[in-house]
């Protein structure tokens, strides 16, 4: 990668040129999430740099959007909304898809590839569909408008990340651990718990972890399955998008990203432990 | 072995039995097993999503409606020649007041009125109007019918309408289909709609050439990306990919709303160009409410999903054979296009797919920086379901993306196969 000392005047110059292209692309990757947390401070009802807050006068910077978060009534229902259908769903789709994923890595599954398909669909049918579709049919079943409902939805929207995940860590799992624990008198409930589950529980946090955000993100689903009464944070945060009301938005933007700061930490943290223990570089 | 060769009989297992038949037996069992695991699962996603699609499908040819609320002009009207331009006959007014009578006494005649509105504009004041009068109708003396019904609203004297009530009363209809193709059922059959009512398939072409138009700027913007993060070294390489994987698990919402503040006329992108005397002040760019604002945040918010399969098939090419193809006298550009390029595509191949399959159901954020120029189907489908109520026409403009995708997705299963997607 490094610029061998032979190289000619024309080899350098592009060496500089892409690796400023590609300071640019990585510029533009996180400038839109950057410029919003500075943008959240502003004392002004602006989407914008105000002439304070270039000059760094701490006049132009406040804490009122978040004040105004924390004590509007909406976005404090919304919060809670999210809180409480996000783990719900995560316990679902993390319990179910965890089972499955070992059931989908035994050796002889018939119908392997297309289980595998149909359980990975959720992620690739377009959302306006899946929202369609739901719609319709819990309306049916009596489900829709129900927090059921939305759990029941973005469960199986989550459902995907898990199989994937947990899959993933189970390719490198020794079976010969199992056979030996059962050897020694262990009943597959106890090996399961003892030996298999703390060498894949770095997949299946990392999958409960997709689970939750795909939940905690999710908007167009819940706008057609749910009803006022579940209106998330997500949800509120559309609605003030389109109707263009306060940019206590911006407040909100911001603690999301330092939330998922801190998912992508644990995710990152997760997966080198996993490697590490398999023997693999970490990467 | 040599003991039970002796006796000639199949090899036989600690119990006695067959071994072959006991080895099945035990290969069974673990294919019982495998599947119980699966089965909880499978049954979740049944429930809560393969039989909700299934009733989107179901409901784009549905067309219950009409026979279920004028059952008996349904029947009468089976004979009635559409093409010979006479009125029907006084036995289908007949059932045709019967039944309105009955479906203005239950409400329902409004729903029908709707549903054909659909098809043939103007028909729903039809029943409306008519329905209005409908509850007091003497059917034993109130004839004829023919007449009767004529004199409340002219609307019952032109075969036209008649021939949509005769078109429409089969309980299964591609007339949703129809409609979203840009086509109707006209005397002849199957017709174009005027040019004037064409919207759909304007809006799937649409829909499809941004998409490529995202994923080509997906590919452009990926690929150095990519190669830099697979031929740094380890440490420098975790730190640059932090800056790919926190858009990733960045809220969508935010993203979006991040492009549509820094997009806006008196926005931060703007500010800076007349801050620097590109643009004027009074003439600030509108790239916001357009195509150009859909295009620029998709890529923004799809690049990770190209971003991350290129770096792992790059990932996977040693580099010496960059170097062994310079040392055999191939110039860079050479032994980029010739030995490095065509192992990377794979990686170009599996990231196209999954961006193109993502960015055509896009909704949320078309919506919200696609004014009325960069909307996709999505939009479309999810206006028929909350404003304008026409579920059959939203679910068979559904049932259209579904096809799109799925054909995708099963070429990304057989080029990349779903066991292979990573996250992160």
């Amino acid at each position: 990668m490094a610029l061998p000392s032979y190289a000619s005047t024309g080899q350098r110059i592009w060496y500089y040129t892409f690796r400023v292209i590609c300071g640019l692309i990585f510029f533009f990757l996180i400038a839109p999430i950057a410029v919003v947390i500075p943008l959240s401070f502003n004392s002004q009802d602006f989407f914008t740099f105000t002439k304070e807050m270039l000059s760094f006068d701490p006049a132009g910077y406040s804490l009122k959007h978040y004040r105004d978060f924390f004590s509007n009534p909406d976005w404090q229902d919304a919060l809670w909304n999210s809180v409480k259908i996000a783990p719900t769903a995560t316990l679902l789709s993390v319990s179910l898809g965890t089972l499955a994923a070992i059931g989908l890595s035994q050796p002889h599954v018939p119908a392997r590839r297309a289980i595998m398909a149909t359980l990975i669909s959720p992620m690739i049918v377009p959302l306006i569909i899946s929202a369609a579709g739901m719609y319709f049919f819990y309306s049916r079943i009596g489900l829709a408008g129900t927090y059921w409902g939305v759990v029941l939805a973005h469960a199986a929207l989550g459902i995907p990340f898990v199989i994937i995940t947990v899959t993933a860590t189970l390719v490198g799992f020794d079976r010969s651990l199992t056979r030996a624990a059962a050897n020694m008198g262990a009943d597959p409930v106890t090996t399961f718990f003892r030996v298999q589950m703390p060498l894949i529980l770095p997949g299946v946090i990392s999958g409960a972890l997709f689970a939750f955000i795909t939940s905690f993100d999710e908007v167009v689903v819940v706008i057609f399955v749910g009803s006022a009464k579940q209106q998330t944070l997500p949800w509120q945060m559309f609605i003030g998008l389109r109707e263009q009301i306060s940019p206590t938005i911006l407040a909100v933007a911001t603690i999301l990203v330092v939330i998922s700061i801190a998912l992508l930490t644990t995710v990152e943290l997760l997966r080198r432990r996993s490697e590490r223990l398999r023997g693999m570089s970490p990467g | 072995m040599s003991d039970m060769t002796d006796t000639g009989g199949p090899v036989l297992a600690a119990d006695g039995t067959p071994l072959k038949r006991s080895l099945a037996r035990a290969l069974r069992r673990q294919k019982m097993r495998a599947l119980m695991l699966i089965a909880p699962l499978l049954l979740f996603i049944l429930i809560s999503f393969i039989l909700p699609v299934a009733d989107m499908l179901y409901r784009s040819v549905q067309n219950g409606i009409v026979t279920e609320t004028l059952p008996r002009s349904v029947v009468a009207l089976a004979d009635w020649d559409a093409k010979s331009g006479d009125l029907p006959s006084e036995a289908v007014f007949a059932a045709m007041a019967a039944d309105l009578k009955e479906a203005a006494a239950a409400k329902t005649h409004t729903k029908v009125g709707t549903r054909l509105n659909y098809e043939n504009p103007g028909i729903s004041s039809l029943f409306r109007k008519t329905g209005r009068k409908a509850k007091k109708f003497d059917l034993e003396n109130g004839g004829p019918w023919k007449e009767a019904l004529i004199d409340i609203n002219e609307g019952w004297g032109e075969p036209d309408n008649w021939r949509t009530i005769q078109t429409y009363s089969p309980p299964v209809t591609a007339g949703y289909f129809l409609n979203a193709v840009d086509m109707r059922v006209g005397p002849d059959g199957a017709e174009a709609r005027p040019e004037s009512e064409q919207i759909y398939m304007n809006l799937l072409k649409r829909t499809l050439w941004m998409s490529l138009t995202i994923t080509v700027c997906c590919i452009l913007l990926a690929y150095p990306v990519a190669w830099i993060l697979a031929n740094l070294p380890m440490r420098q390489a975790n730190m640059l990919m932090i800056l790919v994987l926190l858009p990733f698990w960045t809220s969508l919402l935010v993203r979006t709303s991040a492009w549509k503040i820094l997009l806006q006329q008196q926005g931060v992108i703007n500010d800076i160009l007349v801050w620097i005397g590109l643009v004027d002040d009074s003439a600030r760019l509108v790239i916001i409410n357009n195509q150009f604002g859909t295009i620029v945040a998709m890529t923004h918010i799809l690049l990770p999903f190209m971003i991350l399969p290129m770096y792992s098939v790059m990932q996977t090419i040693p580099p010496t054979y960059l170097r062994a193809a310079k040392s055999l006298g191939a110039t860079d550009w050479t032994a980029f296009w010739r030995v490095y390029f065509p192992q990377t595509v794979p990686g170009i191949g599996a990231g196209s797919i999954l961006v193109f399959i993502l960015a055509i159901g896009y909704y949320i954020t078309p919506a919200l920086v696609g004014g009325t120029k960069g909307t996709f189907i999505s939009n479309q489908i999810a206006f028929h379901i909350s404003s304008s109520l026409n579920w059959g026409l939203a679910s068979a403009l559904g049932a259209i993306l579904l096809a799109v995708v799925l054909v995708l997705y099963w070429a990304y299963d057989k080029i990349v196969g779903i066991d292979n997607v990573k996250l992160g």
